[in-house]
């Protein structure tokens, strides 16, 4: 059913009894050609550009709860494509264009809102420091803006520009970058993939990677075994996991992030906003509710939820750059599973199993590369080789000492 | 919000302390092997449940404690001094030390 203004002006004249589900509910096939281990934002993306740009429509999508419980449905919701290292920067701009059409493309409205990303600076050498990421999108032909104080006081007149700590010295905006309804992300993707005849086999849980001679050839589910010759994992903070269920090990830590949002209040932001001095992004959903968060808890955890410590130091970071928010109350808080990388950058790859391929690694960054993820996870498993875009991403690059560390912290994943 | 037993200090707020990670892991010999070195530097279990980590007493006695705690329920077992073998619960053996490659 093809969704339009006027299917939603026919469908009102019939008291909108006629919309269907957005996708099946089917049986698990004994065979497929390509199964897909996790429902989120990636899986079915990748799912999605399997059937629509490689023709491979026997396709399972594996979710051990329903699609969208994981992090594709807890993040912060923010978009943007200002890396600084080549290999991050291309990805994530691939990401940026996939996005900028993806409403029409699989027409769902994801609520793709462009209303740019800001990042705050707050001393001398931190200016220069953004200057020259700036420069570096630009020569990749990303769009990266330097504001002053002045254009910055026009966009955000509530930050608190003379904090004594911390004054905000100007800001380096992404204009095309914003922030989409998460959720729909995973709506779209799923229903353009089963329209195209792809399985969505919910509440499945991978128990085992099937393996024969080398090489992959089914998995084992709360549903029983079911065949592929090409299997792939992207079950975000679950990675090291599912990796281990085929014996590969990987420089992953899982960790705990938190999100937050406020009562609904007035429009009172009308962009996104991070603080450069600590660790704290904000922006305001449609419904007014105002939406951040900060680090990781900093330790080693599968639980969905964090802890007190953490929120205070978030709620510290929003009250240094805004102070007029402390007396909005919080209404609701949560908490994802992080895959962090040691080095802060993804995986999307093949792996010493034939057959068996690996996305994963996303740390608390993964839902902006949604599309680009899964537009090359999906190149990478028609073609059994990886597009120019994700070569890089690989498993190997750590023991051949090429990591891509953005943030240059070292192999510690709680401090990424 | 965890509370750790700090051998030194006595029960502490988790605020009190910097995480500092995997405790099973062990720097090889200098003369070991690259994979030796690749493996210690960016390979770890990551355990679902218990895991066994050092938790830095920076707000205290800046002591670093080992810890036993679990990664699902944030459950704490036991804590204790960097030299101590802390047993995993449910077992009488030592926690479970990565295997090395042969050098
Ligand atoms: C609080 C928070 C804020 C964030 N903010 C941002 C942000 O602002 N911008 C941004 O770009 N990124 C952000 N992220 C990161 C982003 O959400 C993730 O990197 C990304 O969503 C991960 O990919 P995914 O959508 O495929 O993961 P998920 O949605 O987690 O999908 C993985 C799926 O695999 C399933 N699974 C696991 N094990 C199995 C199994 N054995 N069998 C079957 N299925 C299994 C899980 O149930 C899950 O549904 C944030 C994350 C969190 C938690
Ligand atoms: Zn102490």
């Amino acid at each position: 059913m093809h969704y339009s203004a006027l299917s939603v002006f026919l469908q009102g004249l019939r008291g909108h009894k006629g919309w269907q589900r957005m996708w099946r509910a089917p049986q698990p096939k004994a065979e497929y050609d390509v199964i897909i281990i996790g429902g989120g934002g990636h899986g079915l993306a990748t799912a999605y550009y399997l059937a629509k740009e490689h023709g491979i429509t026997n396709v399972a999508v594996i979710e051990k709860g329903w699609i969208g419980s994981g992090n594709v449905g807890r993040n912060t919701t923010i978009f943007r494509s200002n890396y600084m290292f080549p290999a991050n920067t291309h990805f994530y701009e691939k990401g940026m264009k996939l996005w900028e059409r993806l409403e029409q493309d699989f027409n769902f409205n994801a609520m793709v809102s462009q209303r740019g990303v800001i990042n705050l600076f707050h001393s001398d050498p931190q200016r220069d420091a953004f200057a020259r990421r700036g420069n570096a999108m630009r020569l990749a032909g990303v769009d990266a803006e330097f504001l002053s104080p002045a254009q910055l006081k026009e966009m955000v007149p509530i930050l608190d520009f003379e904090n004594a700590r911390f004054p905000i010295q100007g800001g380096l905006i992404q204009k095309r970058g914003g922030t989409i309804r998460h959720d729909a992300v995973a709506w779209g993707y799923a229903r353009g993939a089963d329209s195209r005849g792809v399985d969505i086999l919910q509440n499945c849980e991978v128990k085992d990677i099937l393996i024969e001679g080398g090489a992959v050839v089914g998995v084992e589910t709360s549903k029983g075994q079911i065949r592929a010759r090409k299997v792939g994992m992207a079950v975000a903070g679950h990675t090291t996991q599912i990796a281990k269920m085929a014996g590969i090990e990987l420089p992953v830590e899982s960790h705990v992030l938190q999100a937050f949002v406020s009562e609904g209040i007035k429009p009172l932001l009308d962009t996104v906003v991070t603080f450069g001095a600590g660790h704290f992004y904000i922006s305001q959903s449609d419904k007014g509710g105002l939406v951040f968060g900060g680090d990781l808890d900093g330790y080693n955890s599968y639980a969905q939820r964090g802890n007190l410590p953490m929120m205070e130091h978030v709620m510290a970071g929003g009250m240094a750059i805004m102070p007029a928010i402390g007396r909005v109350r919080l209404l609701r808080h949560w908490g994802g599973i992080m895959d962090m990388s040691f080095d802060g950058s993804p995986f999307i790859c093949k792996t010493g199993v034939d057959g068996l391929y690996l996305n994963g690694g996303w740390c608390y960054g993964g839902f902006k590369a949604t599309p680009a993820s899964g537009w090359c996870y999906a190149h990478t498993i028609a073609k059994d080789a990886p597009h120019r875009l994700n070569e890089k991403f690989t498993i190997e690059r750590f023991r051949e000492g090429r990591m891509i560390d953005e943030k240059g912290v070292g192999p510690n994943p709680w401090i990424q | 919000m965890h509370r750790i037993d700090c051998p030194w200090c006595g029960t502490r707020d988790e605020a009190e302390f910097q995480y500092q990670g995997d405790a099973t892991v062990v720097r090889p010999d200098p003369d070991a092997s690259e994979e030796a070195f690749f493996r210690y530097v960016y390979l770890r279990e990551n355990p679902k449940g218990w895991h066994t980590e050092w938790w830095h007493h920076v707000g205290g006695c800046r002591q670093w404690v080992k810890v036993v705690r679990n990664t699902l329920t944030h459950e704490i077992f036991a804590t204790g001094r960097a030299q101590e073998d802390l047993p995993l619960p449910g077992t009488r053996a030592k926690p479970r030390r990565r295997t090395r490659p042969k050098q």
